[in-house]
């Protein structure tokens, strides 16, 4: 169906599909009144409260201290991710052994159980009386209520993105790669580490991207094991929740906002990451 | 290069395969990811089950004749059958507009659909307390004729359909791309009216893609925490979900209870996985896009 000579500049090529209209504006209408209007009044919000408001209340040191707690934990969570992320959904992908299928349907379980869920199951395993704080409280270590339950609790959240982007990948990789490889007199770890592993390199970053931008803005399964104490084991979106309920709109405004930019960056990111890979790579 | 002129690779030397790690190496490989697993999956889920039935099974039954739980329990209910049938009118809306047309900025469009899952529950939350909160741009106007949002059904709604907003179009949208326009046209062509074509040709295609999507939807909605937290006000009876209930309980030292109420949503996750991983199997084309054709 191509017409005979397009008019420049036409917004939509004609169709004899009928419904463009209806459904193209209650796409628009239903996108407006739930996301970008909630969203402007965020924007709206934060511009009254003006840049140098805004970096002063990011400044604020409890509040600096949260934004380091989140994102550096969600750093650490994120790598962590894609390590074991990629080692998952090889092994998954590539060995065989009873169970695969049901293990790889679990992958999914942190996108399916509620956070809160997630949450208290986290707390009662490594509170110091818990299944495993019991085990550790000898060595002197704490994972709950310190920092490392928070990492703990955001690796979890993270995890299905880090082996879902990546496996895929490892299931399409064509063996012929790997035995021409070999034939060329290449260890298994040489072409492991030069053959198979720089294609795959796009989605483990990507996937790293994702469990990243989930993690910094997890709430629910951290509270519970975090402890909550201020400077210490406080994550931004908490901080939100507290000044919300001291009804500091402005000082929550703020810190949203900074978290707003940050998940941009990141998705910014991600599509860098993968408009470079399919430049490098060819694919996604 | 055919195959008919270079021989079959040597398959059979079983020892000696190249397309695999050694097998100390895959020993190790599995086990790593395999205790990093049960570690970060399994544990969790098994000890939601076993502190919930910590008392007996007495006691944990009683945890749902608390009349604040059973409201809780209405509640969820009550939020995800309003916010999930939204969405998938949403969803059919988006993915019918955005696959079967051509037009300027679509690129666009798929991305501010995506919106919500890059945004945290806490902001999701927080945006509207700022547009219908009582000092939110619409506050005053609200309270002027005693329309309730904030800390009440209304505003755990909207804040529900914030964060599972893209589920439904997201699945859709690649699979009705796939599915292309070729059908459609031929039913019109014979004489079938639009709202026919979609209805008889279009909806069995998109018919398991379309169920997947609403499963992850409506779990997303029965689960979700920080966004409903930020809005819901936690009165007790009466703007609860369950969730929120799960953490009223634990912040009382009920564990018990609260394990209890966790383990009906640690159910829900479960069927919810096991029909999402029966449709991957045995539907895997049609959920692709693969089997239309």
């Amino acid at each position: 169906m191509t017409a005979a000579a397009p008019p420049l500049r036409r917004l939509r090529r004609p169709s004899a599909i009928p419904g463009f209209g209806i459904a193209f504006g209650y796409t628009l209408a239903y996108l407006g009144l739930i996301v970008l209007l909630p969203l402007a009044a965020l924007v709206l919000k934060a511009s009254s409260i003006g840049l140098s408001g805004l970096w002063a209340a990011a400044m604020e040191p409890r509040v600096l201290a949260a934004l380091r707690t989140s994102f550096g934990l969600s750093l650490a969570a994120g790598i962590v991710d894609a390590v074991f992320g990629l080692i998952v959904a090889w092994v998954l992908v590539r060995y065989r052994f009873p169970g695969r299928k049901l293990i790889d349907a679990a992958v999914d379980l942190p996108f399916a159980l509620p956070t809160a869920v997630a949450g208290i199951a986290l707390a009662a395993l490594y509170a110091p009386n818990g299944w495993i704080g019991r085990l550790v409280e000898p060595l002197g270590l704490r994972i709950a209520f310190t920092p490392l339950g928070i990492f703990i609790a955001l690796v979890f959240v993270g995890l299905p993105f880090a082996v879902r982007t990546v496996e895929p990948l490892i299931a399409e990789i064509d063996r012929e790669l790997e035995e021409a490889s070999a034939t060329l007199g290449a260890t298994r770890g040489q072409t492991l580490r030069r053959v198979l592993l720089p294609p795959l390199l796009p989605a483990v970053l990507t996937g790293f991207a994702l469990a990243f931008a989930r993690a910094v803005g997890e709430y629910g399964s951290v509270i519970f094991v975090a402890g909550n104490m201020p400077y210490v084991s406080e994550i931004a979106p908490l901080l939100i929740v507290i000044k919300l309920e001291e009804f500091n709109y402005a000082g929550a405004t703020a810190i949203a906002t900074i978290m707003l930019g940050m998940s941009f960056a990141a998705l910014l990111a991600i599509n860098l990451i993968q408009a470079w890979s399919r430049r490098r790579f060819g694919h996604v | 290069m055919s195959d008919t002129v270079l021989p079959a690779p040597a398959r059979e030397g079983r020892g000696r395969r190249v397309t695999t790690e050694g097998a100390g190496a895959r020993l190790a490989l599995a086990l790593a990811a395999l205790s990093f697993l049960a570690l970060f999956l399994v544990l969790p889920l098994v000890v939601v089950f076993v502190e919930a039935f910590k008392g007996g099974i007495g006691t944990y039954l009683s945890a749902f004749d608390d009349p604040d739980a059973q409201a809780a329990i209405r509640l969820t209910l009550t939020v995800a059958a309003i916010a999930v049938p939204l969405n998938l009118v949403f969803g059919v809306a988006a993915a019918w507009a955005i696959a079967k047309f051509a037009f300027a900025g679509k690129s666009l469009l798929v991305t501010l659909i995506d919106l919500p899952f890059s945004v945290s529950p806490v902001v999701s939350g927080l945006v509207y307390v700022l547009l219908f909160g009582a000092q939110g741009l619409f506050g005053p106007f609200l309270k002027a004729h005693g329309i309730e949002v904030i800390f009440a059904l209304p505003g755990i709604v909207l804040a529900t359909v914030f964060v599972t907003f893209p589920f439904v179009a997201r699945e859709l949208i690649p699979l009705m791309q796939e599915q292309g326009t070729a059908d459609e046209e031929a039913a019109l062509s014979l004489g079938a009216s639009g709202l026919r074509t979609f209805l008889t040709v279009t909806l069995p295609n998109i018919r398991w893609g379309l169920f997947y999507g609403v499963l992850l939807c409506n779990a997303r909605a029965m689960g979700e925490f920080g966004a409903v937290s930020v809005v819901s006000g936690h009165i007790r009876g009466l703007t609860n979900t369950m969730p929120l209930h799960v953490e009223i309980l634990y912040n009382e030292y009920n564990f018990i209870a609260a394990f209890a109420v966790a383990s009906l949503l640690a159910l829900l996750a479960l069927v919810t996985l096991a029909a999402k991983s029966v449709l991957e199997w045995r539907y895997g084309d049609a959920l692709s896009g693969r089997g239309a054709h």
